[in-house]
């Protein structure tokens, strides 16, 4: 998948480059604002940062690849994370997995039609007491069942 | 500077602080093997990422063994290195590396000169028992013009991404993903030919596996040999004849040209020719421009583009137009002596013989892989039909004398075939790093004040220092030259240029360290420089042994521009001689 790339957002990129000095060092940093700033980090972006900062894309891309947190692909405008940590894995998260993708017809890793949900697993969230949890956003639910979920859902239809 | 006074296998050593056991260990002669760690200490550079874990060794009083390459010395320090504990880790970790490394070695192209392979060996592995549990990946092959990448055959001792990055500055390599599926890639994991890769193939002179290796077209050429209705000629480089003897076991700086010639003839080539000779019409065209563009520049003619860039070197031109698309009009337009000897072949040589250009096979044998890229760019065909058909690596040469069953040791001194097969001492330097700007300046010289050099050796244009600089006399006009070899050096000296911080009327750039002798088609010397010293020497001395060491003097170029060119730089000679660059910068 190519995207265009507007002067505003190539611009955007180097303002945030900028605010780290182009500093190599920092393209960790870079990375995470840029992902918070465009939601994603796909090719044409790396290609934007690794010139900004004066390094081969092929670091920039490393860095991407490595880390779980960068996505290559957009998200959905709600994200939806479920954990699958021991705990929340215990208490029936695959359950209530199955339901999520039932419910938005899609896999892990994927974004519905409408590019409204998207659907992650992730690895503990440090809220174990809650098993299972999920996050939608920065939103977390605990003690999820699978008959939750079309409720949960629901509050942002 | 401190010293430090250790034991190692009950040996005292004496290390300066700063040492490594690994490097303290050589000092008394113990080699521990090692599969990551490479020291190119002609280059700087050193390669310890403590990857591999192959290297450790026992220290008295350390709870577990250390990796001898990332482990400094330390006063008093008692080292074991081969204790039953050591030698069962070492294997262990082996059987582990083989545990997911395909067993194909009969069949893999590195057989025989792998390192992964000797030191299975070397340990007595004699069996790998992880197999049934290790997660093998299969990766998708990436096949390109000049090599080939199969990273099922890959350790990760990152050897590659450090002569990409750190020597070449090219950026192409790098380790992406992580776990099992972490994998040497390019960007986005694209083919290296869609890649800012240059085709140098620095990585595969390095790769202790078969996981880089060079893309074999002896095929080809044996099938092309075959054909009756083909005549086939071959042209072989400078750096070539100085290097061969080695895959036959012949000490390193041996010239084995004659020998070259007779292996050649013997392999049913039609005609035996030289890019010596194409060597030769390249400082006619580049020296003629090179004078071309002082002449104007002191004239006042501000416009003209000075530095001019030698453009000898494919894997520099790639890495030219990518990272310095905004000063395309820099470089020579001389083609490069490969290409050069391609359009003759093909325009000249074809009718002169009565052979039609598409039964006419031009094949090259060159101390580099970016050749086999090199001669299928589309501005070097006609019609379809390239100028140069398949180009052959030194040891591709040396794979087709060995399957056609010619002991290459014994065979006699034989000549190159005329016209394409004279040339000079200036054409056979060509191959060690200042060497174009040496033979360039002995012609320049002479054509510009037009009277005759009392030396002809430029001794402060050779060496192996990476950048060097010179200013040469003209009869009173000075004449500043640079000379780079490695694309890190490279970049260096441009980077200057474009900032207007360096100043100079001609640049030689070459991609490999050495220069081509350096080429990754060459036969590997993994860091071991006095082999590249060697192999220059010998160029050298071929030079100097020659009876014509001055490229306007070959007597077959001037009759070729009597004949057929009219003079350089004419429109003929530009037609067929020159080229021009593209902008390639979407690449980086």
């Amino acid at each position: 998948m190519k995207i265009e790339l507007h002067d505003s957002h190539i611009r955007q990129i180097k303002e945030i480059c900028d605010s780290f000095d182009n500093n190599p060092g920092e393209l960790i940093n870079v990375l995470h604002k840029t992902q918070n700033v465009f939601g994603y980090l796909p090719e044409e972006i790396q290609r934007v940062i690794a010139r900004n900062l004066g390094i081969p894309v092929t670091r920039v891309y490393g860095v991407v690849s490595f880390y779980s947190f960068f996505t290559m692909k957009p998200k959905g405008k709600y994200a939806v994370s479920l954990c699958m940590g021991t705990a929340c894995y215990v208490r029936g998260a695959e359950d209530v997995l199955d339901e999520l993708k039932k419910e938005l017809g899609i896999e892990v890793g994927g974004v519905t039609e409408d590019g409204k949900f998207s659907l992650d697993c992730l690895r503990c969230v440090g809220a174990c007491g809650l098993a299972p949890v999920l996050m939608i956003g920065e939103k977390v639910y605990g003690r999820l069942t699978p008959s939750m979920v079309k409720g949960v859902l629901a509050e942002y239809e | 500077m401190d010293k430090i006074k250790l034991t190692i296998d009950n040996m005292p050593v004496e290390v300066v602080k700063g040492t490594t056991i690994f490097q303290a260990a050589r000092q008394v002669g113990i080699n521990i093997p090692a599969l990551c760690y490479m020291n190119l200490e002609h280059l700087g550079v050193e390669n310890r990422p403590g990857a591999c874990r192959i290297c450790v060794v026992e220290v008295e009083g350390r709870r577990n063994l250390a990796p001898s390459c990332s482990t400094d010395c330390t006063e008093g320090m008692v080292v074991k290195t081969n204790t039953p504990k050591v030698l069962n880790a070492r294997k262990v970790v082996m059987e582990l590396i083989l545990s997911n490394h395909p067993n194909d070695c009969l069949a893999c192209p590195s057989n025989n000169k792998c390192e992964l392979q000797t030191l299975a060996a070397t340990l007595g592995i004699r069996e790998i028992p992880m197999v049934e549990n290790a997660a093998m990946s299969t990766y998708r092959k990436d096949h390109s013009l000049s090599l080939q990448r199969d990273m099922d055959k890959c350790i990760l001792c990152r050897r590659c991404e450090t002569m990409c990055n750190d020597v070449q500055t090219v950026g192409a390599l790098g380790t992406i993903n992580r776990g099992f599926i972490s994998v040497v890639a390019p960007a986005f994991e694209q083919d290296l030919a869609d890649s800012s890769c240059v085709f140098c193939g620095q990585c595969v002179a390095v790769c202790p596996t078969g996981a880089l290796t060079r893309t074999d077209d002896t095929g080809r050429v044996f099938k092309a040999l075959a054909d009756p209705t083909k005549t086939v000629v071959v042209q072989t480089a400078p750096a070539v004849r100085a290097a061969l003897g080695e895959e036959f076991g012949i000490k390193p700086g041996t010239s084995v040209t004659g020998k070259m010639a007779a292996a050649l003839r013997r392999l049913g080539f039609d005609k035996v020719f030289d890019t010596d000779f194409a060597a030769d019409l390249t400082i006619m065209e580049e020296g003629t421009e090179l004078l071309g563009r002082i002449g104007a520049f002191l004239g006042g003619d501000t416009s003209v583009k000075l530095p001019l860039l030698t453009s000898c070197c494919p894997a520099w031109i790639n890495f030219f137009e990518q990272n310095y698309s905004d000063m395309l009009d820099q470089p020579s337009t001389a083609k490069s002596p490969q290409q050069m000897f391609g359009a003759v072949a093909k325009n000249y040589l074809a009718k002169k013989m009565g052979v039609k250009r598409e039964d006419l096979v031009v094949v090259s044998v060159m101390p580099c892989i970016a050749k086999k890229y090199e001669c299928t760019r589309k501005e070097f065909s006609v019609d379809g039909n390239p100028d140069v058909d398949i180009s052959i690596s030194t040891v591709e040469l040396a794979s087709m004398i060995k399957m056609a069953n010619i002991d290459f040791v014994s065979l006699p001194d034989e000549d190159f075939d005329h016209p394409l097969g004279e040339s000079t001492g200036a054409a056979v330097i060509f191959g060690a790093t200042g060497g174009v700007m040496e033979a360039a300046v002995r012609t320049a010289y002479e054509v510009f004040t037009g009277k005759t050099l009392e030396r002809l050796d430029f001794k402060e244009l050779r060496g192996f220092e990476g950048i060097r600089t010179a200013s040469v006399d003209f009869n009173g006009t000075t004449v500043n030259v640079c000379i780079a070899h490695q694309l890190g050096n490279a970049r260096k000296v441009m980077d200057g240029v474009r900032s207007g911080e360096l100043n100079f009327h001609a640049i030689e750039v070459m991609a490999c360290p050495g220069g081509c002798i350096g080429g990754a088609g060459q036969p590997y010397h993994l860091g071991d420089s006095s082999v590249l010293k060697a192999r220059a020497e010998s160029l050298y001395k071929e030079d100097a042994d020659k009876p014509l060491r001055k490229s306007h003097e070959n007597p077959y170029i001037t009759k070729l521009y009597e004949e057929f060119l009219g003079e350089p730089m004419s429109e003929l000679a530009h037609h067929l001689l020159h080229t021009h660059y593209f902008d390639k910068h979407h690449k980086i």
